[in-house]
């Protein structure tokens, strides 16, 4: 018994949260040693955010049953305030950083040093360089965070919770939005605090990560323990069996690979935006009917802008032209693109995909209203009909279609955007980043419904920035660095290729 | 489930809509007790919808311009300026009403025009280009009056803002429009139930769509049994009826609420950002020049001061009636409930003779409660 308090770092026990008509917690038991690195997994749904945010004092105690114990104290946390004080730092998936104050100002928020109320700039900006230099992000503190990309904003966040000397730090799908380099670094940074004896509660959708540094593996499955196992007893199968509750067979459905005329040229793509002074050149792309064709890259590569920038939603085209369907759009604007027969499912489906306010129904007609209507009044009839179609094709769980597609999870949001999608019949479909931060039962549904969609004869342009998704969905991958396209491979392309055509040789 | 039961469950799930009502009666009955029922007669009762007319017109649209994420501070004036170039070209040139009135909606419409390219296309904030149109257009009220009243109006133009529908027709009309809710909730619900929405029980709807169907019968027997339906009040109802057809029927009206709720999202969807904001801003600017004619028309003279403060009645009936401010969320009716909020607090506290300091801070007050109960019922 002695000896106990000195093993678990954190401990909750019988962790019940209710929300009206959902008990998302129902005895929930975790605990984590000192210096592991711990890793949470579980569907989406299966209570992970929620436990943090009952850890953090985000729902505070009172609203939630049970016991929360760190390092051998009860600890009741009023607000997110009091578990900082006890040394508990939370990185959550939507970043927390306010947008237009410098690098260095975020990384003080909240405990800025100052002097008789007055800010010390010198002091802040110190402690900024080296909080960065931890993290190994070579930026100037005073430039603002707006103008960095998402995977270093995500560094300048663990940075900040590094300078509050964190015991315990949770990380809540770190790497969702870093390219395979940028997770690798991050790894080597949680190793290093691991030797200092901070406690890392690591929450990840990308199991391959997990095995590589978590030294424990809690699974959750509706609200529930399923256990906690040593990394080393389990392999990617038996996890995944442990966290659906059943075993998942081919995670990437077969390839038939029968590529047709071209649905989607680029030819000659040059493009600037002046706000993060990206840039474009002279891009060079092809994606046939029938065809997936992978963009694979490092965060900041341009794959996105790319995508983006076709469809008339960023920078400005200073050269190239693109073709949908062997024909040029009326105009470089979402709206004469999507008629042309193109459709973008971007890569933040909250900021870009869905209205999440709106409901279900009207989220997945917002691009074919004009094909719903006649005369200007939408025909209410076809557009419930059209709409509980593809709930029902693509398996979108959701009570009914006036449900509110912010209440639904990431997998089921995902599956409304590309509803979206394909009820304009696009004949080209680009997909940015498709399976970011959902669980792997949505995902394999996701893979085989872009597997068919490329079967019925759609030309796919697949980014993302997990390469296993990669090498196993697309008949083609190109590679792009610094805003070009740096190589092309075939199917069947190894991780090791892809990797040397997207970092910078030098 | 009783009748009761499902009546509470309908409660949460409409928790909005629901306290907006209670909030409207609750301030009814007290005016009444405090002015020993002087507030609910017919007469008051009729008097009050009259009062209520041109913000409500304005709130219509506002709710619109609201739902998109913008905001127009501009209303005071713009009606104030239509309705003073309705009046002078009567007066002064000796136009025909109708004339007069098409000149006037014509200023508005070149007004919401020029909102909408400041907004849409040169993406200056709606608050600080209304807030100019604020400033100029109360100068440019001085500037076509002479700075002095403009009257006495056309006797048919007074009409629109002073004279009632016969008391026989206000009844015919009464009842048709009972038959008319009725019908329209039956065949809703119809609608709801072929699309495997979910419907309360039978009896439960019955007794809701009773209950309404009885409301709508007694306010217009109100006003029949005082002198019949003013024109003004059949202008708005049938506006309300258009602009509440706009917002949910039409794809127009569905990509508002789909730009308001998410820019971006809806821009990426296809959606021509600028030209439905530029398209809303003229229709807009229409509307208000309608209020503006109604409000001259009642007043049967333009004056100077026409109009001031609208906007802030306006923006808070809007408010008041369940539309966020952050874009996306909001109807017509709520915005009508919520201008009869603001207009029944103006006649009960006038009627009570309270010292006008106290009434603006009593308005201010319910403003601030009212968004404050909203965004706690929504963040649950």
């Amino acid at each position: 018994m002695a000896s106990e308090p000195n093993t678990h770092m954190l401990e909750m026990k019988g962790i019940i949260k209710e929300f009206p008509g959902v008990k998302a917690l129902d005895g929930v038991d975790f605990s984590a040693g000192r210096g592991e690195i711990h890793a949470l997994v579980g569907e989406n749904g299966a209570g992970k955010s929620t436990l943090m945010k009952v850890l953090s004092g985000v729902y505070p105690h009172g609203t939630y049953a049970g016991e929360i114990i760190v390092d051998g104290k009860p600890c009741r946390f009023a607000s997110t305030r009091d578990s900082e004080k006890a040394g508990i730092a939370v990185i959550y998936q939507e970043l927390a950083l306010v947008r237009q104050m410098s690098v260095a100002e975020n990384i003080v928020l909240g405990s800025e040093p100052s002097a008789f109320g007055v800010l010390d700039r010198g002091a802040a900006f110190k402690r900024a360089e080296a909080a960065l230099k931890l993290v190994g992000l070579n930026v100037n503190p005073g430039v603002p965070v707006s103008s960095l990309g998402v995977g270093q904003q995500q560094l300048v966040e663990i940075a900040k919770a590094l300078t509050r000397e964190a015991r315990i730090l949770v990380l809540d799908e770190p790497t969702a939005a870093l390219s395979d380099g940028e997770a690798e670094h991050l790894l080597g940074i949680l190793r290093d605090l691991r030797k200092k004896g901070v406690t890392c509660i690591y929450i990840s959708h990308r199991l391959k990560e997990i095995f590589e540094i978590a030294d424990n593996i809690s699974v959750l499955r509706d609200g529930r323990t399923v256990g906690t196992f040593p990394a080393s007893t389990l392999d990617e199968g038996k996890l995944i069996a442990k966290m659906v509750g059943r075993e998942l067979k081919d995670i990437f459905p077969a390839r038939v690979g029968k590529a047709g005329e071209a649905a989607l040229e680029v030819a000659g793509w040059s493009a600037t935006d002046e706000a993060s002074g990206m840039e474009l050149h002279d891009i060079n792309l092809t994606v046939r009917k029938g065809e997936i064709v992978g963009l694979a890259g490092l965060v900041g590569a341009g794959r996105t802008e790319l995508a983006m920038s076709v469809f008339g939603a960023w920078g400005n085209r200073t050269a190239g032209t693109v073709k949908v369907a062997g024909k040029e759009p009326a105009e470089l604007t979402p709206g004469a693109l999507i008629r042309a027969g193109a459709a973008l499912a971007s890569e933040d489906r909250k900021r870009w995909g869905l209205v999440l306010v709106h409901d279900v129904k009207s989220n997945i007609t917002l691009s074919s209203l004009d094909a719903l209507s006649r005369g200007g009044l939408v025909d209410g009839h076809k557009e419930v009909a059209q709409a509980a179609t593809y709930v029902k094709s693509m398996a979108i769980k959701t009570p009914t279609l006036e449900q509110k597609a912010g209440n639904l999870s990431g997998g089921n949001q995902q599956k409304i955007v590309l509803s979206k999608c394909l009820m304009t019949e696009p004949r080209a479909l680009i997909l940015d980043e498709p399976t970011r931060g959902i669980d792997v039962g949505a995902k394999v549904e996701i893979y085989s419904i872009i597997r068919k969609l490329a079967d019925s004869g759609v030309g796919i342009l697949m980014i993302s920035s997990e390469l296993p998704e990669i090498i196993g969905m697309c008949d083609r991958v190109l590679v792009m660095r610094d805003g070009r396209v740096s190589g092309e491979l075939g199917a069947g392309a190894s991780q090791e290729e892809i990797m040397h055509l997207a970092v910078p040789a030098d | 489930m009783t009748i009761w039961e499902h009546f509470k469950k309908g409660f949460k799930e409409n928790i909005r809509q629901y306290t907006m009502l209670l909030a409207l009666v609750a301030i009814w009955v007290i005016m009444s007790s405090l002015t020993d029922g002087v507030f609910i007669s017919p007469r008051n009762i009729s008097n009050l919808f009259l009062q209520t007319v041109t913000v409500a017109i304005v709130a219509l649209g506002m709710t619109l311009v609201i739902v998109t994420g913008n905001i127009d501070l501009s209303v005071g004036s713009v009606a104030g300026f239509t309705g003073a170039v309705a009046a002078v070209l009567q007066v002064k040139y000796g136009w025909s009403t109708p004339g007069a009135l098409a000149a006037a909606c014509g200023a508005g419409l070149v007004i919401g025009a020029w909102h909408g390219f400041w907004v849409a296309y040169r993406k200056v904030p709606a608050f600080i280009v209304t807030l100019a149109s604020m400033l100029a257009f109360r100068g440019a009220i001085l500037g076509v009056t002479g700075g002095s009243t403009v009257s006495p109006l056309n006797a048919s133009f007074k009409a629109i803002g002073t004279e009632y529908l016969s008391p026989h027709a206000s009844a015919v009309l009464a009842g048709l429009a009972v038959v008319a809710f009725v019908l329209w909730s039956l065949h809703n619900r119809r609608q709801r139930v072929e699309y495997g929405f979910l419907v309360p029980p039978a009896r439960v709807e019955g007794a809701r769509i009773t209950a309404q169907a009885a409301v709508i019968a007694a306010v217009f027997a109100i006003m029949v049994f005082n002198q019949g339906v003013p024109y003004s009040v059949l202008l708005l109802l049938g506006l309300a009826l258009v602009f509440s057809f706009m917002a949910e029927d039409t794809v127009f009206g569905r990509r508002l609420y789909a730009i308001g709720g998410n820019p971006e999202a809806a821009r990426l969807s296809g959606i021509n950002i600028e030209k439905n904001g530029m398209f809303l801003f003229m229709i807009f600017g229409v509307l208000t020049a309608i209020a503006g004619c109604v409000m001259t028309a009642r007043l049967n003279a333009a004056t100077t001061s026409a109009g001031v403060n609208m906007e802030l009645d306006a923006i808070a009936a809007c408010v008041i009636g369940g539309t966020s401010l952050l874009g996306g969320e909001g109807t017509i009716v709520g915005a009508l409930v919520g201008a009869l909020i603001m207009s029944s607090l103006d006649n009960g506290m006038s009627l009570m003779n309270l010292d006008i300091t106290y009434q603006y801070v009593v308005k201010g007050l319910i403003l601030l409660l009212a968004v404050w109960i909203d965004m706690a019922n929504r963040r649950k």
